[in-house]
């Protein structure tokens, strides 16, 4: 199958940038160097296209009936211009995908951003789940039409602030407005994926490089745009949780905060009581105090050969310099706890921490 | 994008060079920078065995895991301990710094099996 490329494809080979198939679509791993993008986040800004992120809108009279029953948080908490983190899951309560849900602030109805790759699967099952239930919605995939920019970092706000027409220093986190970006009408959120203060700009395709070159400041590409959601201890859908590969409920994979059981939606009643008899392993962080990088995969021990759990990411964490891993652990140990990581044989002194690694 | 191809140096076809006037063993230019930002590199132990082609270590970059192997038969007379502190030498200094071992008692006709500095330049082009 051939991959799906970002309307930015070219603008990015020019600037230099390699790529990647990431959820069936060409995006840039890298422009400079995942260290240099990485710290250009950290300490100043970074622009990503995350173009390959899904777009799901949802409209019509049964719109919030329709996403309430298909997500786990509470959609009618939300006013518009709010969003909020959700998870979607199975019947049985696994991780399907996460994802951000947004109360348009322009109209009246949601839009939902699936990971790389699920759009229309996620499409699909919105509109059966529709037919099945009756409701008079309307589910449009919109992945292809827009285009989706992260700007990201300390001087992040000041950027996109001055590069819009309207105010949007004022967000909150999470909070939404359309406003227009280099003249360019834009959706803009005040959230990211990397642990830092930013904002993400949702656009018609046809202004993609209008909106990514009204920003003067690192072009990021996806290997540093991991390394950053690692230190921040955020999940990456797909590899630290697979419906198939790895089913997670959202209480294993520590977002179990997204999970409203006072609302009806699929999936509820499993992990009602997946909620009810707790969970025997969590999503963990781990920091080596030996030498080597830990990686998906590799088993997490007691610290004296037993498995205790397996890690799910790994790397080099630019900004500690320590190498850091996120997975699986057994709720019998704790953050803090000395556990060890198995490299290629090896069990190698390691950490137990708590996701976010970030102070 | 060019790469630095040293043409006294011989080359595997897996990216490791090998100075016969040294005996010092390293990884390329254009492998560095596939490879993007190295973290780490494990070495073998001096005194150790190599077989030419075989796996003699890992580099580690943010992104990605490779084996390392041997261009040359001998043993290892000296590792380059400066990695373990700054890996990124061998980003920085691929052919100079960024060198990982010494090989002794090479036989001359390992360097037959090896690529020239022009056969190597031809592979990455």
């Amino acid at each position: 199958m051939s991959l799906r490329t970002p309307p930015l494809r070219d603008v990015h080979d020019a600037a230099g940038a390699t790529f990647t198939d990431f959820g069936g679509w060409e995006m840039p791993v890298e422009f400079d160097s995942i260290r240099e993008e990485h710290t250009a986040v950290r300490e100043d800004a970074g622009v990503f296209d995350v173009s390959h992120m899904g777009q799901i809108e949802v409209s019509g009279p049964d719109a919030e009936q329709l996403m309430q029953r298909l997500t786990t948080n509470d959609v009618s908490a939300l006013d518009p211009g709010d969003a909020h983190y959700s998870s979607i899951v199975t019947a049985e309560g696994s991780l399907l995908d996460d994802t951000v849900v947004y109360d348009r602030p322009d109209r009246d109805g949601f839009l939902f951003v699936p990971n790389a790759g699920h759009d229309e699967q996620m499409a699909d099952r919105w509109t059966a789940h529709r037919d099945d239930w009756g409701l008079d919605a309307t589910v449009e995939n919109r992945t292809t039409a827009y285009g989706m920019v992260a700007v990201q970092g300390p001087n992040a706000p000041d950027l996109v602030a001055d590069a819009s027409a309207g105010a949007v220093l004022d967000l909150s986190m999470f909070e939404t407005t359309r406003t227009e970006v280099a003249g360019v009408s834009c959706l803009v959120s005040r959230s990211g994926y990397t642990g830092e203060d930013g904002f993400e700009l949702v656009y018609d395709n046809e202004h993609a490089e209008t909106v990514w070159n009204a920003f003067d400041c690192q072009p990021c590409g996806l290997g540093a745009r991991d390394t950053l959601r690692m230190e921040a201890g955020l999940l990456l859908s797909g590899q630290d949780f697979n419906a198939e590969s790895n089913p997670r409920t959202p209480y294993e994979a520590g977002i179990g905060w997204t999970v409203k059981l006072d609302t009806e939606f699929v999936g509820r009643d499993a992990l009602e009581r997946a909620k009810e008899e707790g969970v025997e392993e969590k999503f963990r962080g781990v920091v080596l105090r030996e030498r080597g990088v830990p990686r998906h995969g590799y088993d997490v021990t007691d610290g004296d050969g037993r498995v205790i759990g397996e890690l799910t990411s790994g790397t080099m964490s630019p900004t500690l310099d320590e190498p850091i891993g996120l997975g699986y652990v057994s709720t019998d140990f704790e953050p803090g706890d000395r556990v060890g990581v198995v490299i290629r044989g090896d069990e190698k002194k390691a950490e137990l921490r708590t996701p976010r690694f970030l102070d | 994008m060019s790469f630095d191809v040293p043409s006294d140096l011989y080359y595997l076809e897996s990216h490791e060079w090998y100075d016969p006037d040294t005996g010092r063993v390293g990884i390329s230019d254009f492998a560095q920078d596939e490879l993007g930002d190295v973290v780490f590199v494990e070495l073998p132990d001096e005194g150790d065995d190599l077989e030419q082609d075989d796996q003699f270590g890992i580099v580690e970059s943010i992104k990605a895991v490779s084996d390392l192997y041997s261009p040359v038969s001998g043993e290892v007379s000296d590792t380059n301990t400066d990695l373990e502190d700054a890996p990124e030498l061998v980003n920085d200094e691929p052919f100079g710094d960024g060198w990982m071992l010494e090989v002794d008692g090479v036989d001359e006709s390992d360097l037959d099996d090896l690529l020239t500095a022009e056969e190597y330049r031809d592979q990455i082009e």
